[in-house]
């Protein structure tokens, strides 16, 4: 069976002129290889090649507890890590059937949301960056720092922060956490538009993204595009809304759609995410109830046999948690559906029939982070 | 002109210079030394130049971004791009197994050249010029299209598919845009009457002609503006190096001092633009006059022509690189509908509008 | 639609599927040759409209492969798990469900890839992450020496 190998079906003509796009390249993000066929400047199909940083870490989680499977999630989108915790953590709490303090549910809201400012930021400066606007990059990451502040002050680490644990929270948050945030959201209330003057308004940009690649919602919904991605299609995927966790249904918050399903609609969706993410934290963050930062937990976790799947919305879209356990202190077979894997195979539909620099576009515009991709 | 003659004549110097090696050597021999002279004196004014343009550039996007651009290798970090420079010249050159040896090796110099070329004919100040041809304005422009054959031998001799896509893009954007500067340059010839670029000089000592050329010839300034920094390869046209698109188009495989050559030539290249456009547009080193202020008038004059070359070369270089650093780019059937379906019509109309109105007069 | 609607209306339209009880979400296990028709009419059903396939793996339970899929529609936000049993470990084949859902074509892939479950039809089947001649990591059975300590 392994000695068989099974041949690509799509011939690729002499003829073809195929570029490698990566695994190094400025604009794919990481080490990830699109296999792009050109003709002139026109792009004839994209197959998309990963596994250019596969870790095995679905392998790896069955060798070990799930306290420390929180570490290794935090790795897979490491933009969103703080989600990425909290779909392991919801999943074992859920068959546990062990409820959370409150406490804990408006931190883990508060830190989601955050989170999900911090990387927008980044997208928004890397996407400014694939469109050749080079000034974004430094505004995008100048607002970034503040938030990496905050989770540097609370958790001792700026990205890979593996705060949250079965049952609760690693410790307390910093007595300046509460603070610290108000700050950031009184600040960054002002930058926001400055990121609209600096590159929404402008007409090249305009152009740019308009109208390219455009994504349907039934391809959506068919190629499993979650996120704000999806949303920028009208699929309204929002699992914070129809499906919510922790605190999301103690606050008040609009699900971002757009029908265009352009790069434009899809970039909107992320800038208004931002806005929306920004009332989140208001609402919450001064009325945090006091009380114990974690639910009283057993050293061991084990959990009873059977099957727990849990789902979150992270920064790009659906994180799915699938935990087939046999009653031991590890998982037998632990699955992550994450969601740059489902919006990669969008590609070639979205950018076959255009220019490179609109594969560019496109890809920056679907927010691709490639160890989530290969896990 | 009589409110100009306070300037300092370079021709003085220069005149001075040339009588005192006629009376040293022999004729041949003075015409031998005179062009190594003028040919070290440039040699030395390019190699500082360009790396004066590098750190200037790294400083004003280092402003645009909120940060501070180099600032620790020497004062305010002026000696930075000595440095890199130094580090560029110590680098591999990296030998490409399957590339075309001879014309890869070639590209650098046709790019480097070709601007070496144009800036020969560029007034630096009053009487400085290394050579004031009668159809300067028709040099320049002939001589610094001559450097997308390097970039275009670059591209194909590189064996790289980046570094062919883009040098295509490049060859189509500088043969496109190559016009539309040609045509905003020729509405100032029509005005002025002369493409010598002294005698265009000259012609705006009571006016520069984005002032005197009515609207016109502010619209021939903006054309000439946009259509120069697409030929000069920069942002936000800067299509044939597109590092997020084809890694860095057509000098991908170009290392160390090969690299170098490209990466001077752009700058020289940004500072010729910018040069011409203050000389046809700005006045070159004519000083800044307003109407009838006789006192104010002749305060500007004492500042040194060659000063007042620079302030107006370098604004130019600063509106090139305040473009660079604030617009995304555009896409490559973007930039040529740009030219073909805007701009050059636009140059044309723009033309005859002009010609109009100097045959009736009505300029001032 | 609640859980117990959903298994209702499931039962009627595959008499002859299994339901395991106490399970988190609505499961359904179909046997391998009914899974397209299965799929197809989850799709296309107009109560049920799963249109969505949130994920799509395997398990290898030792004595045989368990494909799973996990289904949403997103007009009634309803979500269910289809499963089917694969007893061949040998040759484990299945047919794809790229054709119904255009998603599944990588995920396929991907349990191609690590479980050497083969998927009929599919348009282009081929290692995503690991090289041809490595083994199926996530087979229960899978040793490697060189690279994995046993505990």
């Amino acid at each position: 069976m392994s000695e068989e190998i099974i041949k690509n079906i799509i011939v690729r003509e002499n003829e073809d002129y195929i570029i490698n796009m990566g695994p190094q390249h400025p604009s794919t993000h990481g080490v990830l290889r699109l296999e792009v066929c050109l003709q002139g400047e026109t792009v004839k199909y994209i197959i998309p090649h990963i596994g250019y940083i596969h870790r095995g870490i679905e392998k790896m989680c069955e060798a070990i507890t799930y306290q420390q499977i929180i570490h290794l999630t935090d790795r897979m989108d490491y933009l969103s890590a703080h989600m990425n915790n909290e779909a392991v953590c919801l999943c074992v709490e859920n068959a546990l059937q062990v409820e959370v303090p409150e406490r804990v549910k408006y931190i883990r809201t508060i830190l989601d949301e955050l989170n999900r400012l911090a990387s927008h930021q980044l997208w928004w400066s890397a996407f400014g960056m694939d469109l050749g606007a080079l000034t974004t990059f430094f505004y995008g990451l100048r607002d970034r720092e503040m938030i990496l502040d905050i989770f540097e002050e609370s958790f001792g680490s700026r990205l890979l922060h593996s705060f949250n644990a079965p049952g609760g929270l690693m410790h307390d948050v910093h007595p300046n956490f509460q603070k610290g945030i108000k700050d950031f959201i009184t600040y960054f209330r002002k930058k926001l538009p400055e990121y609209d003057q600096l590159l929404t308004g402008n007409v090249i940009f305009q152009q740019r993204a308009k109208g390219i690649g455009i994504m349907s919602r039934e391809k959506a919904i068919a190629y499993g595009v979650t996120g704000p991605s999806g949303r920028g299609s009208g699929f309204s995927c929002d699992l914070r809304k129809y499906a919510p966790y922790s605190a999301y249904d103690k606050v008040q918050f609009n699900e971002i759609l757009y029908t265009e399903g352009d790069t434009l609609a899809r970039y909107k969706v992320r800038m208004d995410e931002m806005w929306e993410s920004m009332n989140i934290i208001e609402q919450l963050v001064d009325n945090i109830p006091e009380g114990d930062y974690t639910a009283k937990m057993k050293p061991i976790i084990k959990l009873p046999a059977g099957e727990y799947f849990q789902r979150v919305e992270t920064a790009r879209g659906e994180l799915a948690v699938y935990i087939v356990s046999d009653g031991n202190k590890t998982p037998y077979r632990m699955k992550f559906r994450s969601p740059n894997f489902s919006n990669l195979f969008v590609m070639n539909e979205l950018a076959a029939g255009g220019k490179i620099a609109d594969l560019i576009a496109i890809s920056g515009s679907l927010d691709l982070v490639i160890p989530d991709i290969d896990r | 002109m009589s409110s100009t003659s306070t300037i300092y004549d370079f021709s003085t110097l220069t005149g001075s210079i040339d009588a005192a090696l006629h009376n040293w050597m022999s004729p041949g021999l003075v015409l031998t030394a005179e062009l190594v002279l003028v040919g070290l004196i440039f040699l030395t004014f390019y190699a500082l130049l360009g790396l004066f343009l590098v750190y200037l550039e790294r400083k004003v996007c280092a402003v645009m971004q909120n940060r501070y651009g180099p600032n620790r290798v020497g004062p305010l970090g002026l000696l930075q791009t000595i440095a890199d420079l130094i580090k560029l010249l110590m680098k591999e050159l990296i030998p490409i197994r399957k590339a075309d040896q001879f014309l890869f090796n070639l590209a650098p110099f046709i790019v480097i050249i070709a601007s070496f070329m144009a800036i020969a004919a560029t007034p630096f100040a009053k009487g400085l010029q290394a050579v004031d041809l009668n159809i300067g304005v028709f040099y320049v422009m002939a001589v610094s299209s001559l450097g997308v054959v390097g970039i275009l031998l670059a591209g194909w001799s590189s064996n790289s598919k980046y570094s062919l896509i883009g040098a295509m893009r490049s060859g189509a954007q500088i043969v496109s845009y190559e016009l539309s500067v040609g045509l905003s340059l020729l509405a100032i010839v029509v005005f002025s009457g002369t493409m010598q670029l002294s005698g265009i000089v000259e012609s705006q000592a009571d006016g520069w002609w984005i002032f005197k050329g009515h609207i016109p010839a502010f619209i021939s300034f903006v054309i000439f503006l946009v259509a120069s920094t697409a030929e000069i390869n920069r942002g936000p046209f800067d299509l044939a190096e597109a590092e997020s698109e084809l890694t860095a188009g057509f000098h991908t495989e170009y290392s160390g001092i090969k690299f170098a050559f490209f990466f001077l030539a752009e700058y020289i290249n940004m500072f010729i633009v910018a040069a011409i456009g203050a000389t046809v547009f700005l006045g070159g080193w004519m000083p800044f006059h307003i109407g009838n202020w006789e006192a104010f008038n002749h305060v500007m004059d004492f500042i040194p022509s060659m000063v007042w070359f620079f302030l107006k070369t370098f604004f130019v270089v600063y509106l090139i690189m305040w473009f660079k650093w604030t617009f995304p780019r555009l896409r490559i059937d973007q930039l040529l509908t740009l030219e073909w379906k805007y701009l050059m019509p636009i140059s044309l109309i723009n033309i005859v509008v002009i010609a109009f109105i100097v045959l009736m007069g009505w300029h001032f | 639609m609640y859980k117990q609607e959903l298994t209702d209306l499931l039962k009627e339209l595959f008499p002859e599927a299994e339901f395991p009880e106490n399970t988190q979400l609505t499961e359904m296990v179909v046997t391998s040759e009914k899974l397209h028709y299965a799929a197809h009419l989850l799709k296309n059903n107009k109560n049920l409209a799963f249109n969505y396939l949130i994920s799509l793996t395997a398990v290898d339970f030792k004595e045989n492969m368990t494909v799973v899929y996990h289904l949403e529609s997103t007009d009634y936000h309803h979500t269910m798990v289809l499963k089917t049993v694969l007893t061949n470990r040998e040759h484990p084949a299945i047919d794809t469900v790229s054709d119904i859902w255009p998603t599944a074509d990588p995920h396929e892939c991907e349990v191609f890839d690590l479980f050497g479950i083969r998927f009929n039809n599919h348009p282009m089947l081929r290692r995503l992450f690991l090289n041809d001649d490595y083994g199926f990591p996530l087979r229960k059975d899978f040793r490697d020496e060189i690279n994995i300590i046993e505990r």
